[in-house]
């Protein structure tokens, strides 16, 4: 019953399962429909939410239309709602009448990035007072471990996605963005505020590098191929001034 | 919680929406309590979990299930309920309630309320979830009549019976939607009065109130759709005066989940509420406007 019943919901070329019934004797379809559109319509607006400048760029009619295909070719896994779209970027790459926007399935990495960040773990943020600490420690900084906040999400895109976002709340021109220009993204939440900031594509190598737990020397070497004007010490006061780290530590401290 | 099915105050009640926190923490309206998704605050951290901690600090919790899935064929889902368990030990709600329905399937969460035929085999395995969850969640639930467009042929049993079974063999509370209700009745061409009178309304935990979209079927009967989209409807307000003549005053929350109003539309439908329940021993209509 509840597998034909959930197979006829997301499929619309799929009638309603057999055994229903309306008092008046009419057709149950009708009546069967009113699911198959909750179901869609909820996701596409659970979507909408996560998305809302994808949904500004392509128009609410295309963004629709496209989301209720995503939504029926990816239901979500989980009733946790705030994880459903983590694929929606992978599925605009392949969705063919969007590939007029190639900044697009950026753009919803970026939005997913904020939605992420708003709901990543608690953390207490590295202090300077701490971070300054942990620096003097001589000849083995090279070897301190950086720990990126829960909070902190990064991008870097072949498009203005920063730009084309910031458009989007009302900082600067979409008109004057020039779409050549490639562009990094820190996204970061202080005070329990979610913040998108634009950062050189150095930092977003020096997090990566970060995240897969290398040493501080290992860290910078990474962002400088990346950025040849990457700047050590700018990139920690700017990580550090956003919460985006919470402990700078000796690998013999870090584990356990 | 205590051992009874809530322990919400006989007041109303809004549901918290996050645009609405900020309001609600300048204001704090004279509303009894405060009700969730709990899904919505199944989040490992940041404003969602402590904006209800600031909320909880001055106003009842009321718990709402959305995807528990008591209705489902599927056996409950062990991290689903271990969530709800952290939450209820986090924020302390006055009471948990969830739906006579199921959402998923197959791996897949479609993020509706969907219906079940009412039998004996469901009837048990109804009962199966509701015990199990509540031995799980250390807690009575309330347990939600649906809004429903259709019937099962194979259905065997009415849907206040099913309930009216459901409460007698678990011990659980109701939690009984008006508006459902009324819906329900409209869409299967029954009288919402004769459904309510045969729930079994002193296991009576919560109430809630919620607004409708009206359609109409393939021959052109009225079809009501549960939008909660809007306010609440007169035939629903009537109702629920009946009700309260029977039960005296029971807390009552007004859902408004599509469509969200700025603030002070939702606090003044939650206060026309709470006019009502104000009047319920002596009931004289228009008094709340």
């Amino acid at each position: 019953m509840n597998a034909a019943f959930a197979r006829a919901l997301l499929d619309p070329h799929t009638p309603p399962p057999a055994g229903l019934r309306a008092w008046n004797g009419s057709d149950p379809a009708r009546r069967f429909a009113v699911h198959r559109n909750n179901v869609v319509a909820s996701l596409v607006d659970a979507l909408t939410e996560t998305f809302p400048v994808v949904q500004a760029l392509v128009g609410e009619e295309f963004f629709r239309a496209m989301a209720a295909v995503f939504v029926r070719l990816q239901p979500p896994a989980s009733p946790l709602l705030h994880g459903y779209g983590a694929g929606f970027a992978g599925f605009i790459e392949t969705f063919a009448p969007a590939h007029g926007l190639p900044y697009l399935p950026d753009l919803a990495r970026l939005e997913f990035a904020r939605v992420a960040s708003c709901h990543a773990a608690d953390a207490v943020p590295l202090s300077a007072q701490s971070a300054a600490g942990a620096l003097s420690c001589g000849e083995r900084v090279g070897a301190l471990r950086l720990v990126v906040h829960p909070a902190a999400r990064w991008l870097a895109s072949r498009h203005p996605v920063v730009s084309l976002w910031a458009a989007h709340q009302g900082e600067g021109e979409l008109q004057q963005i020039d779409l050549s220009q490639p562009e990094s993204a820190l996204v970061v939440r202080p005070a329990h505020h979610v913040l998108v900031l634009r950062c050189d594509a150095g930092t977003t190598a020096f997090l990566d590098a970060a995240a897969q737990q290398r040493g501080l020397a290992d860290c910078a070497r990474a962002a400088m191929q990346a950025h040849a004007g990457f700047d050590l010490t700018a990139t920690l006061s700017l990580l550090m001034a956003h919460g985006a780290l919470s402990a700078l530590t000796l690998p013999s401290e870090s584990t356990p | 919680m205590p051992a009874g099915v809530s322990t919400l105050p006989a007041q109303a009640g809004a549901g918290l929406k996050p645009q609405h926190v900020d309001h609600v923490l300048r204001e704090r309206p004279p509303l009894g309590f405060f009700e969730v998704h709990a899904e919505n605050y199944m989040v490992a951290g940041g404003p969602f979990p402590r904006h209800l901690e600031r909320v909880r600090e001055h106003r009842a919790l009321s718990l709402h299930g959305v995807a528990l899935g008591l209705g489902g064929a599927a056996p409950l889902d062990r991290a689903h309920l271990d969530r709800l368990a952290g939450l209820i030990a986090r924020f302390q709600p006055a009471a948990f309630s969830e739906h006579l329905a199921w959402s998923s399937h197959g791996g897949s969460f479609l993020n509706d309320l969907l219906p079940l035929p009412y039998e004996e085999r469901t009837l048990a395995r109804v009962c199966a979830h509701v015990q199990q969850a509540q031995e799980h969640l250390g807690c009575r639930l309330l347990l939600e009549n649906p809004s429903t467009y259709f019937e099962f042929e194979s259905s065997t049993l009415a849907e206040a019976q099913f309930l009216c079974e459901v409460v007698g063999r678990t011990g659980c509370g109701l939690l009984l939607d008006v508006n459902n209700a009324h819906v329900s009745c409209v869409n299967r061409g029954a009288d919402a009065w004769t459904f309510i009178a045969a729930l079994p309304l002193d296991a009576i935990g919560e109430i809630h109130l919620a607004g409708f979209a009206r359609d109409t079927d393939a021959a052109g009967a009225p079809l009501l759709i549960d939008d909660h989209g809007r306010a609440v409807d007169a035939a629903v307000w009537a109702l629920y005066r009946r009700v309260l003549e029977r039960t005296g005053p029971v807390a009552t929350l007004i859902e408004w989940d599509n469509a969200v109003p700025a603030w002070p539309v939702l606090r003044d439908e939650a206060l026309k509420a709470q006019c009502v329940l104000d009047h319920c021993r002596a009931p004289a209509e228009g008094v709340c406007a």
